[in-house]
């Protein structure tokens, strides 16, 4: 009970602080431009070849066209690429900063479990994330309110979840890459280049070995969120981001808790 | 209160704690004074379960910081070297949010940052960002952290660092009047300030203690800089 609620303490301290310094408005800001932009492409896009398979009389291929496959998956594999950059600024201050100004101090000489503060940061992280997801319904309410036939609402929310899933795992990389270090760059920087790894990780997949690609494949971050994007939630996913999520947080509670011993 | 028996701290190859043993009864002030680097941080964050032991115990209230660590904690404020305030919140916010971690219940948080904040004299700043206070407020917020859950043992690692001399003086009175109730332990290097304050001093010396006795035993009669000095002047074999 008291871990719980020392959880909470700690993550509202950490939302409070990204509302009171720019960081919250600036990455919000940026978020919301370029996945404004993305969906104004696409949906652009989307009219031009309606309106040319229309000049052409192509009833069979209209008919197979719609917002989820061809404006929606696209969106969610760009909000990917912008998480990628994004989360890292997200999350690098997190533990960094309380080194750098020897809070950590405060943190590790209360009667609070290390774990109360991991789960803590993250709990925070998250929901920052959350209010970036929110932001970003505003695409396909505007499907669902001019798009007509309007898109499948249950694809659109399995997509979400893939998001969801894939960036909590982005902020657990983080959260983890910002307690190795007390300099924020540097723990911005790891962060990046992690996320970036797991994302290409598969990529020599196919030029290798049935076996060892099949690994790479299984430890690419994005090959688990393909099926989300198309409306699919496989409980093979579930666990994989799951158990990611994990392993992440007990390196983290791990590696704070070895910063004493350094 | 405060039992160190057969203390060792080694960081690698680095031992910063050589054994080291006292004891520390209910109500006692006492100081623990050294060059730099002798090992009073060390030790202090060895107390307070900030850092584990290499060897040796170290109990607190009863309770044996390396078994239980959160017991220990409950009942230990401290006020590290540089006061471990969030520039990004007020002293109400800092406040209120650390007495919540200490676990100080909410029926009487309010009572709780009350009596610091006049305690510690932060009535005037209670709703300025620490960001924005000068060092000797920055020291004070520190010290009004450390009480905030009315913790039964203070550690305090130089509280008068940085302060100007009403603020010290200010300070001094804090933690004279905290006595009796309270067990403190502080680190300083000023030592007239150990002779008003405390009963009781412990001098470290590369990582061992070359004495501990009270202030009249130790001195008799001599100056404690001398006394100081002479057990810190020859290499510890």
């Amino acid at each position: 009970m008291k871990g719980l609620q020392d959880i909470f303490h700690i993550a509202g301290r950490e939302l409070r602080s990204y509302f009171v310094s720019p960081i919250a408005y600036v990455v919000l800001t940026g978020f919301t431009v370029l996945t404004g932009w993305f969906f104004f492409n696409l949906l652009m896009q989307f009219n031009r070849i309606m309106n040319m398979y229309q000049m052409f009389r192509r009833q069979d291929v209209l008919m197979q066209m719609n917002l989820n496959e061809m404006v929606m998956t696209p969106l969610l594999y760009n909000m990917t690429i912008v998480l990628l950059l994004l989360v890292p600024l997200i999350t690098m201050r997190l533990f960094a900063e309380e080194k750098k100004l020897k809070t950590d101090e405060l943190l590790l000489t209360s009667p609070v479990s290390v774990t109360s503060v991991v789960l803590g940061k993250y709990l925070a992280g998250l929901v920052f994330f959350l209010i970036m997801l929110a932001l970003t319904a505003v695409y396909p309410l505007v499907m669902f309110q001019y798009g007509s036939p309007p898109p499948e609402m249950g694809s659109i929310l399995a997509g979400y979840l893939g998001l969801f899933f894939l960036g909590a795992s982005f902020i657990a990389v983080g959260l983890f890459t910002s307690s190795l270090t007390e300099n924020q760059i540097v723990a911005a920087v790891i962060c990046f280049v992690t996320l970036l790894l797991f994302f290409v990780v598969g990529w020599p997949a196919e030029s290798m070995g049935t076996t060892a690609g099949k690994l790479l494949e299984y430890l690419s971050l994005i090959e688990h969120f393909t099926d989300f994007s198309k409306g699919l939630i496989d409980s093979r996913h579930v666990v994989y981001f799951l158990s990611f999520i994990l392993f992440s947080l007990f390196i983290t509670k791990r590696s704070v808790e070895s910063m004493r011993w350094r | 209160m405060i039992e160190v028996e057969g203390l060792v701290k080694r960081y690698g190859d680095f031992t910063a704690i050589e054994d080291i043993s006292f004891r520390v009864e209910k109500g006692e002030i006492v100081a623990f004074l050294g060059p730099n680097g002798a090992g009073k941080t060390t030790t202090m964050r060895v107390l307070t379960g900030f850092l584990p032991a290499t060897e040796g115990t170290v109990k607190v209230c009863g309770f044996d910081v390396f078994d239980k660590p959160l017991e220990v904690k409950k009942r230990i404020g401290y006020l590290p070297e540089h006061p471990p305030v969030y520039h990004d919140m007020t002293v109400l916010e800092y406040l209120r949010f650390v007495a919540k971690i200490k676990g100080v219940p909410r029926a009487g948080r309010a009572a709780a940052l009350e009596r610091v904040l006049q305690r510690c004299g932060l009535r005037d700043v209670t709703h300025t960002l620490i960001g924005k206070l000068s060092k000797g407020y920055k020291q004070r917020v520190g010290l009004a952290q450390a009480m905030v859950h009315d913790p039964q043992v203070l550690i305090l690692d130089e509280p008068t660092i940085g302060l100007d001399p009403k603020q010290i003086i200010e300070i001094r009175e804090l933690v004279r009047s905290l006595a009796g109730e309270h067990t403190i332990i502080l680190s300083t290097h000023i030592l007239q300030e150990v002779t008003m304050i405390c009963q009781r001093v412990l001098i470290i010396h590369q990582g061992r203690i070359v004495a501990d006795d009270t202030i009249e035993n130790l001195t008799g009669g001599d100056s404690l800089e001398s006394v100081f000095l002479k057990h810190t002047r020859e290499e510890v074999q």
